[in-house]
């Protein structure tokens, strides 16, 4: 029956993350942005709201609680709220443990998962996008192709993000090229166990400074077979990677776009501009109005896209249309935030120009986020 | 929960609506839209009989619309209510087969929604039995008049009491009644009107009464030629010492008591309130057939839609056609939120809006966009993707327009009263 109230422990996620935005992520995004990083311990108390390793069944050391992707969504939205960046850096390690957790063969999860369930925050990340124009995630350049018992994996990646610190990396390439995204693979790699993989230059991106990211190269690295995320599977498991990260980008652009909103409409009710609240013009308030329209559409359609995930529909469609509809939407939500502080918008003491660098990311991101 | 799902009793009849008015709108839909005027009397008739013997469950709530917390108490274990969701979803179906012929059916309307909306259990019962009669009934309702439209405050129309015998008096002008014609003329049926009581109280005066079919000094003065909606009739009509008895005024005749200072008015909001979700579902519904009509055509065109594709590398016509999925899955989304919302009896004011505003702009863009896909055959009256833009236009105008409901979605996020933003 059809029902958008979450439910009592949603609610409680959702409040318990909200909280945490408030008072810890949102208190330190400003200097995260200008330094271009995030604190361990901030990371670390990210960390410790035990948001990934509750989902890891417990014969893996996790807390074993029901995964439900529609939950991850509720949960990427209450940290993006907080911040894009910071939000991304606490969740990298869901970029590997989900996709092991859903995709994985027994062997792979018995492997990897425990090393998420620690205390201690240990990034990952995940190697998708590539350097270039007209990057199409179903035509990838960066082939892994089998010889014997290993495939021999080439190419260049970007926007990797904490490839540096991370320790585990999922790297999807071209299997059997040409044929679209049945013929792509992602393969588990443990960065010091392979030769050929160089980690480039720290990135310089217009938005998500806080998230350091990188350019990859991969030089004829030698993988064992056994590194093949879901084994013996064809095809299915980077599909399911794409519309999990597509669910959550979706999220994370209601949670960014509502920060904005908030943001711009508390401002437009404190400041005066001939002799009267901003906010009591029609031009602003109808503004915001909108804008408030669009922040409930983009999380219906993220829902709506997740809820079929839980279901073990093919979300395929929803999945790009929910993400393609946040990415034209948050960023006429974050443009319109800017525009409403007017000069001081465009000042970083306030968050809307950051809202709006990061917005305009959106199209390009992806497999950033997990649900 | 968070639930997507349609119960399967709602899934039946939405399908069993839509291969309905497949058969039986569709072919008539270019007749009654060239022939503005011309009464789809056979279709009424069958669907009236159709309605009374309870053939199309759901179709009678469609317009019913408001909560029905007095309504009948039965034995039966209770079922999850979802009345106003269905009703929506069923009016989708309606108006993706023919918005004109889907507004000139029989039914309670808004009038009925007015009165499930402000009336007391007593008069909900008398006046919506007329629907199970022998003859075809409407209900209309009547707010606009030539000097007032958005501004529903400033209604002219008064009604005076007469103590001697116990009558009220209407007199005023109203003008653009839906269904005017059917409900007082040609069919059976009321409308209700909206007038004052007492002018000095400002809007605490204004309040809904019911002018039944035959009443003495209502009349029809004109019938609108319109852009689209053209079976729908919209009449104007006058009020001159029309009589009508002292209980038809709906709800409670208090004018100004200082604790209710506005209950007469906020009976058009809570009209409004109900009516609201079901103009959004007529939008979603009329841009759906322009969409799925230009679907069809593209998909025999041999032109695929990718999805997946990287956003640079789509055409434009994919972009399009995206867009408009898109849009419409999030119009639909927001209405049906507004609906359960109103089944479970919550406050829907903010939702009601943003799903009118969100369905009203999403309509006309989609429909607009689609004629402009089809280039010359979508110009073109020979296929009914035009006659699909010129319905979805109307659904961004009556019940509120886009702009009001901006205001009223403004003022709720802000915490504004109608003084501060205006
Ligand atoms: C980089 C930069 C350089 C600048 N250089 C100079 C300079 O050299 N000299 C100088 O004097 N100034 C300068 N400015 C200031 C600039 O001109 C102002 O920021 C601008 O005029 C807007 O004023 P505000 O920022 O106070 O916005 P506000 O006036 O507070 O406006 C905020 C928002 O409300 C809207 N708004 C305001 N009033 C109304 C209304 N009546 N109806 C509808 N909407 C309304 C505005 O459009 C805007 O969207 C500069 C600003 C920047 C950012
Ligand atoms: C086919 C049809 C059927 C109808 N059926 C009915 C019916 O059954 N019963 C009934 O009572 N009425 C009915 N109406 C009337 C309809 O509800 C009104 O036309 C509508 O509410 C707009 O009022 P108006 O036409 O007087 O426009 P106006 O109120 O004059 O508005 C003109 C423009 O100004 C804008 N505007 C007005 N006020 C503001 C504001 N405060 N801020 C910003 N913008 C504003 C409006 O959005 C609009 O764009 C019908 C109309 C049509 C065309």
């Amino acid at each position: 029956m059809i029902s958008f109230e979450p439910d009592d422990e949603q609610k409680m996620l959702k409040d318990t993350l909200e909280n945490f935005s408030t008072n810890v992520v949102r208190k330190a995004a400003h200097d995260c942005e200008e330094k271009g990083e995030v604190p361990a311990d901030l990371v670390k108390k990210g960390w410790e709201l035990g948001l990934i390793m509750s989902n890891i069944p417990e014969t893996c050391g996790g807390a074993g609680m029901k995964r439900s992707a529609v939950t991850g969504a509720i949960a990427v939205e209450a940290l993006t709220w907080g911040d894009l960046s910071i939000a991304m850096n606490i969740l990298s390690p869901s970029l590997v443990a989900y996709p092991i957790l859903e995709s994985g063969t027994e062997e792979q999860k018995q492997k990897y998962l425990p090393q998420f369930c620690s205390e201690n925050f240990k990034p990952a990340t995940v190697a998708l996008v590539e350097p270039r124009m007209f990057f199409d995630a179903s035509q990838l350049s960066t082939k892994a192709l089998r010889e014997g018992d290993e495939y021999i994996l080439n190419g260049d990646k970007c926007l990797v993000p904490l490839a540096e610190k991370a320790e585990l990396f999922l790297v999807f390439a071209a299997t059997t090229p040409g044929i679209g995204l049945a013929g792509v693979d992602g393969f588990i790699i443990a960065k010091d166990d392979v030769y050929g993989l160089e980690i480039k230059e720290k990135e310089k991106n217009m938005g998500l400074k806080a998230l350091e990211t990188f350019e990859v190269s991969f030089s004829d690295c030698h993988i064992p077979i056994a590194s093949k995320l879901g084994g013996d599977e064809k095809g299915g498991t980077f599909t399911r990677f794409l519309n999990r990260s597509r669910v959550a980008l979706a999220a994370a652009a209601t949670g960014m776009g509502r920060a904005a909103l908030e943001y711009s409409l508390n401002y437009a009710k404190e400041r005066v501009a001939f002799g009267e609240p901003i906010a009591s013009r029609q031009a602003i308030a109808f503004m915001l109005a909108e804008m408030a329209i669009e922040v409930d559409a983009m999380r219906l359609l993220a829902w709506e896209a997740a809820w079929k995930i839980d279901r073990g529909e093919d979300c395929g469609k929803e999945a790009y249309l929910a993400k393609k509809y946040a990415q034209d939407m948050v960023l006429m939500i974050a443009d319109r935030s800017v525009q409403i502080l007017g000069g001081h918008g465009y000042i970083r003491e306030h968050p809307v120009e950051m809202y709006l660098r990061n917005a305009r990311g959106f199209t390009t991101f992806e497999g950033l986020l997990m649900v | 929960m968070i639930d997507f799902e349609l119960s399967a009793g709602t899934k039946m009849t939405k399908k069993l609506i839509h291969s309905f008015v497949e058969s039986s709108f569709r072919p008539l839909s270019r007749e009654f839209d060239e022939e503005e005027h011309k009464d789809p009397a056979d279709l009424i008739h069958s669907i009236h009989e159709l309605m009374k013997g309870g053939g199309m469950t759901g179709m009678g709530s469609m317009a019913g619309g408001g909560d029905e917390k007095e309504g009948k108490k039965e034995n039966k274990p209770k079922k999850p209510k979802e009345q106003n969701l269905m009703g929506v979803i069923l009016a989708e179906e309606l108006f993706w087969g023919d918005a004109g012929l889907a507004l000139a059916m029989p039914g309670p309307g808004l009038g009925g929604a007015a009165v499930q909306a402000t009336g007391t259990p007593e008069q909900k019962e008398r006046i919506m039995k007329r629907f199970s009669g022998d003859v075809p009934a409407y209900g209309a309702m009547a707010i606009t008049e030539p000097g007032c439209g958005s501004d529903t405050s400033a209604v002219s129309t008064t009604a005076a009491l007469d103590k001697k015998t116990n009558e009220w008096i209407l007199n005023g002008e109203k003008i653009f009644v839906s269904m005017g014609k059917r409900a007082t003329v040609i069919y059976d049926g009321f409308v209700v009107v909206w007038a004052t009581v007492d002018r000095k109280a400002g809007r605490a005066g204004i309040k809904p009464f019911i002018v039944e079919k035959g009443t003495p000094g209502m009349k029809v003065t004109k019938l609108e030629h319109k852009m689209g909606i053209r079976a729908s009739d919209t009449a104007a009509m006058v009020f001159e010492d029309c009589r009508i008895p002292y209980n038809n005024i709906l709800g409670s005749v208090e004018v100004a008591s200082d604790k209710e200072k506005t209950e007469g008015f906020k009976g058009v909001m809570k009209t409004f309130d109900a009516t609201r979700p079901f103009v959004a579902a007529m939008a979603i519904g009329v841009a759906r057939a322009a969409y799925d009509m230009v679907r069809e055509i593209l998909d025999k065109e041999g032109v695929r839609i990718r999805y997946g594709a990287p956003i640079d590398q789509l055409t434009v016509l994919e972009r399009d056609v995206l867009d408009m999925e898109a849009s419409l899955k999030a119009a639909r989304l927001l209405l049906w939120r507004a609906a359960g919302m109103l089944d479970k009896g919550e406050r829907n004011n903010l939702e009601a809006s943003m799903a009118k505003a969100k369905a009203g702009m999403v309509g006309t863009k989609v429909t607009q966009k689609a004629v402009e896909i089809l280039g010359p055959l979508g110009y073109s009256r020979k296929i009914l993707v035009e006659k699909f833009m010129r319905d979805a236009k109307i659904n961004d105008i009556f019940e509120g327009t886009g702009q009001i409901q901006l205001l009223v979605i403004a003022r709720n996020i802000l915490g504004y009263t109608r003084k501060e933003l205006k």
